[in-house]
């Protein structure tokens, strides 16, 4: 006989457990069995969570209250935990914090599989984890970055009150925007310079025996570090482990879809390699070629002729949006023999 | 100090009995072997040599004390360099799976080079030191040796003398050997004062807040600064150097001073009104302080590092105790006590060194015989002990062995330490 009231609350505390924190370092994967769908479904509102980390970070600047309120208003429309406590009330109909917390920990683990394999889907990836790790840890009261640092053994000291008295002159003139009320009231972490490299590199900082003297509203900085650290290794890892996981077909079509559905942002002139006809060039031309190449296009129509340096010009330009060598043969020899040239010597000009 | 006269053509004579009988090996071996805490440390470390013609050999890597030396006598180096603890014997890299041969450890390094001052110093330039210029040197020291204790926190530090213009710095605290690349390059960023190159002219700038390690450092530049910038470098004198300094400030002042310059001819008088004129302008303009003075000071005098040196695990790093071919002078050990008096000219060259050896000392015991029974190698040791000790090179063996011996001690202090909380009474 079932007891699904109890039974849900002893479920509760276990669960409480593992996800006691809304932030964390994802550093144990999950241990659960999945469905496939559910699999699917995490991976992508994840993936759009990312994009959309990326795309405000482009937009707006970083961790600026534009920056914060549309980065709010995705997570809640695609149920990523943000601030609350676990145990808040469930909204009516809503998702649990609970769950929100168990799918941002599996679809993160998720998207490692995805995108472990290249250097540049891995570098991607970290700098889009890294933006919303940042923004996240930014939003949790002093108290919770806390409670975060010691749950994940970063155990760095608060500086002393009296300590803090002797070196206040100090600690003001190191880091930009402190006062003396601020240094008195704000927590201060010893840390070894080691963790904090950033900060030393810039002379950012209070250092003393080794130590480096961080204002609390820095200390993201070196969770930071740490964060990306951590994920690069397991990135690394992750991708030794792969071929395991890809052989299993019905992960494999799935994970290789995410990967390709977005790299970042994507420069290169390969991917771009249309086909064009010659007949298109004419068309071309007038719409979408740059001035600079079009009055060259233009001059070469009217006149037949252009001089060495213009035929190199155009003749790389062409080359770039996909002429093939034969086109570009067939183009520069029709155009010549236009302008009475012998067709064979139109082949010792190129 | 009589200096025999060094001629590089002596050096194929006077190296082999260098090696054989001054270099400091027994003392050399302790340094590199750290008390033995790390399996293969020394075993591990690179050496590269300069031979004769200069042919350059690396990944030379020793078992033993006595292996290094019976290398070194037998094959005679110009230079020696140290490198870095490896994950396997460098002489064997080459038998080790690609990829799994690493550089794991190292001293943090630094190399100061006065050619690195030749845009502001006009006493000598590239190779040429001298008195003048040396103070430059002092300055360096004192800030650098400063920041790495008590900023950074180590305790175990070797100023060395490069052997011609310069000095290098050895950091061998446990925690510096283990720095990785971007911890030491985070370091060196973080002592640089002094940026941009050749093409830059105001290559020190300061902006509030003023960190406390700039003013520690402003501090010890400016006890320096008027004897050695203003008397000996004559920075205000000719119209030359008066030019470049001007260069350095806004053009309100250097229009007053230009004005001012042309009667006043006293260097000192110049160096004050410039103080003034730039004080006034601090008071007078609301945002931030402009410190144009203390750039200038800065600019003339702050260390100036060479940050790839101190970057790399792996770079290799010319040994105290080396000979300099050029100059013949040793690379010795400079006690910080005594850096005020410190005279590069007075470091004894091979020659010197040499030559003492050969003088015959009347007080020279003759219990030489009875220690003849000992085996042949401590005999040589102690042999090789005795030979120093007779040498100007004693007193730099000695700052050395001091040196030595804090390090023993803190480890010893570290061990005490770790046995204590394991509760392992």
């Amino acid at each position: 006989m079932q007891f699904p009231g109890r039974r849900k609350k002893l479920i509760g505390s276990s669960q409480n457990d593992l996800y006691d924190h809304c932030l964390q370092f994802y550093g144990q994967p999950p241990l659960e069995n999945i469905s496939l769908a559910e699999f699917e479904t995490f991976a992508v509102e994840r993936l759009k969570l990312l994009k959309t980390v990326e795309n405000i970070g482009v937009s707006y600047v970083k961790n600026s209250d534009q920056y914060s309120k549309k980065l709010e208003a995705e997570f809640s429309s695609l149920n990523f935990p943000l601030k609350t406590e676990l145990g808040d009330r469930k909204v009516q109909g809503g998702i649990s914090e609970y769950e929100k917390r168990r799918k941002d920990h599996i679809s993160h683990f998720i998207l490692r599989l995805a995108y472990c394999q290249t250097e540049d889907l891995r570098r991607w990836f970290i700098q889009q984890e890294m933006d919303l790790f940042r923004y996240r840890f930014g939003e949790l009261t002093p108290k919770h970055k806390t409670d975060f640092l010691h749950k994940n053994n970063l155990k760095y000291e608060t500086v002393s009150a009296e300590e803090k008295k002797s070196l206040k002159d100090k600690l003001i003139t190191s880091s930009y925007g402190l006062s003396g009320i601020t240094v008195e009231e704000y927590d201060f972490y010893k840390v070894p310079f080691q963790d904090a490299l950033d900060l030393v590199r810039t002379r950012k900082v209070y250092l003393l025996a080794g130590n480096a003297y961080i204002p609390h509203h820095e200390i993201v900085t070196i969770v930071l570090n740490d964060f990306r650290t951590r994920l690069s290794k397991a990135l690394a890892m992750t991708a030794r482990s792969l071929p395991v996981v890809q052989s299993d077909e019905r992960l494999q079509p799935l994970l290789s879809h995410l990967s390709h559905a977005y790299v970042g942002q994507d420069y290169s002139i390969q991917k771009n390699i249309g086909k064009i006809s010659l007949e298109q060039i004419d068309a071309l031309s007038g719409k979408s070629f740059p001035l600079c190449m079009r009055h060259l296009h233009k001059a070469l129509r009217e006149n037949h002729h252009l001089r060495h340096g213009g035929r190199m010009q155009y003749g790389l330009f062409l080359k770039g949006i996909g002429l093939t060598l034969e086109q570009a043969l067939q183009f520069w020899r029709s155009e010549f023999v236009k302008g009475k040239v012998d067709a064979d010597k139109v082949r010792l000009l190129l | 100090m009589p200096t025999s006269d060094y001629d590089p053509a002596c050096l194929p004579d006077l190296l082999p009995l260098y090696y054989r009988r001054l270099f400091p090996f027994s003392h050399y071996y302790r340094w590199l072997s750290y008390g033995g805490v790390s399996k293969n440390y020394f075993q591990n470390r690179e050496f590269s040599f300069t031979l004769k013609d200069d042919i350059y050999v690396r990944y030379q890597s020793f078992t033993t004390q006595n292996e290094l030396e019976k290398e070194m006598q037998k094959m005679v180096p110009y230079k020696i360099d140290i490198g870095a603890v490896y994950s396997h014997r460098p002489s064997q890299h080459n038998a080790v799976k690609s990829g799994t041969f690493q550089a794991l450890e190292k001293e943090l390094v630094f190399d100061i080079d006065m050619t690195d001052y030749d845009d502001v110093r006009c006493c000598c330039s590239a190779a040429d030191i001298c008195s003048k210029c040396w103070t430059l040197m002092t300055i360096a020291i004192r800030i650098l040796d400063r920041a790495l204790r008590e900023d950074f926190g180590f305790h175990h530090l070797l100023w060395v003398y490069s052997g011609r213009r310069g000095v290098h710095c050895w950091v061998c605290d446990d925690a510096a050997r283990k720095l990785s690349v971007a911890a030491r390059s985070a370091v060196a960023e973080y002592l640089s004062l002094v940026k941009g190159g050749e093409e830059a002219v105001r290559k020190v700038v300061l902006s509030d807040p003023i960190h406390p390690f700039i003013n520690h450092s402003l501090s010890v530049v400016e006890r320096y600064f008027r004897q050695y910038a203003i008397v000996d470098q004559d920075i205000l004198g000719s119209k030359e150097s008066v030019d470049k300094v001007l260069a350095l400030l806004p053009d309100d002042i250097k229009k007053d001073l230009t004005i001012y310059y042309q009667e006043e001819k006293n260097p000192m008088k110049r160096w004050e009104r410039l103080c003034t004129l730039v004080e006034h302008k601090k008071s007078s303009v609301k945002k931030g302080g402009q410190y144009f003075d203390k750039e200038i000071m800065l600019q003339y005098c702050y260390p100036r590092l060479d940050v790839n040196v101190s970057k790399g695990v792996n770079h290799l790093l010319k040994s105290p105790f080396s000979i300099h071919p050029k100059t013949g002078r040793i690379s010795v050990p400079i006690d910080l006590k005594e850096l005020n008096t410190f005279d590069p000219f007075e470091v004894p060259t091979i020659s010197l060194i040499c030559e003492e050896l050969e003088r015959p000392r009347a007080d020279e015991a003759e219990d030489d015989d009875l220690k003849d029974k000992e085996n042949e190698q401590e005999a040589g040791e102690r042999r090789r002990i005795r030979d120093y000790k007779r040498t100007s090179l004693a007193k730099y063996v000695k700052v050395f062995v001091r040196f030595l011996e804090a390090m023993a001690r803190s480890r010893k202090g570290e061990m005490l330490k770790k046995s204590d909380l394991q509760k392992d009474f």
